[in-house]
């Protein structure tokens, strides 16, 4: 119970975390189908993207958009910004990033097994790799 | 202290995940993952992330769901397991 209480509610963020990593890789690993391995990919992919954008949370911060109230013939050029106000937008700007490129690997990875169901009329990996075992002279 | 909003969706984040992953219905499987990252794009907003959030909906839960359900209709529906 002391435990639960010192390690797993005060982090349950990141246990979810890597529960959803453990999740994907298994599903890489394990998943006979390609497609369900593409969706343990993708799941992989956002744990980790969740995870980053989790470390730049504040409590008690807002977004990360700096409010001027400009009312017109106003200037507010010298007012100070507390940084403890927003939160770190820096793992956002880097996970942005990661989310685009977690898409563009799926597409090639989708349109990879249309070639190979195209291919061999399957896909699972289990009989593809029996066609390919029945290839005379390889 | 995490909000008792953040711990609804992480809980649902995993459910959802299984469910992704057992379906034998690959279409069904593909919507359960847009599901999931529309869940993932709720949880972004409420970390006070709003612009991964939007490039969230729009790639993960929009592009990514519609090529799935492409290549679903170009290959087979069924999965094995």
């Amino acid at each position: 119970m002391e435990f639960v209480e010192q390690f797993i509610v005060p982090k349950f963020n990141y246990w979810i975390y890597v529960v959803l990593m453990m999740i994907g890789m298994h599903a890489m690993i394990a998943k006979n189908n390609f497609f369900k391995k593409l969706i343990g990919m993708a799941i992989f992919q956002t744990a980790i993207i969740l995870f980053y954008v989790s470390i730049g949370v504040k409590e008690g911060a807002n977004i990360p958009i700096l409010d001027h109230h400009m009312m017109p013939g106003e200037v507010h050029a010298n007012d100070p910004v507390i940084a403890a106000k927003f939160t770190n937008p820096l793992p956002h700007v880097l996970m942005l990033t990661a989310i685009v490129v977690s898409v563009a690997t799926l597409g090639l990875a989708l349109a990879i097994s249309q070639k190979i169901y195209r291919e061999y009329g399957t896909l699972e990996e289990d009989d593809i790799l029996s066609q390919i075992k029945l290839e005379p002279n390889d | 202290m995490i909000p008792i909003f953040d711990i609804i969706l992480l809980v649902f984040l995993v459910v959802t995940a299984l469910i992704a992953l057992r379906v034998r219905d690959l279409l069904a499987a593909s919507m359960v993952f847009g599901i999931y990252s529309f869940l993932i794009c709720l949880l972004w907003a409420q970390m006070t992330a709003v612009d991964v959030a939007f490039t969230e909906a729009a790639v993960g839960a929009g592009v990514s769901t519609v090529i799935m359900v492409a290549t679903v209709y170009q290959t087979a529906r069924r999965s094995k397991d």
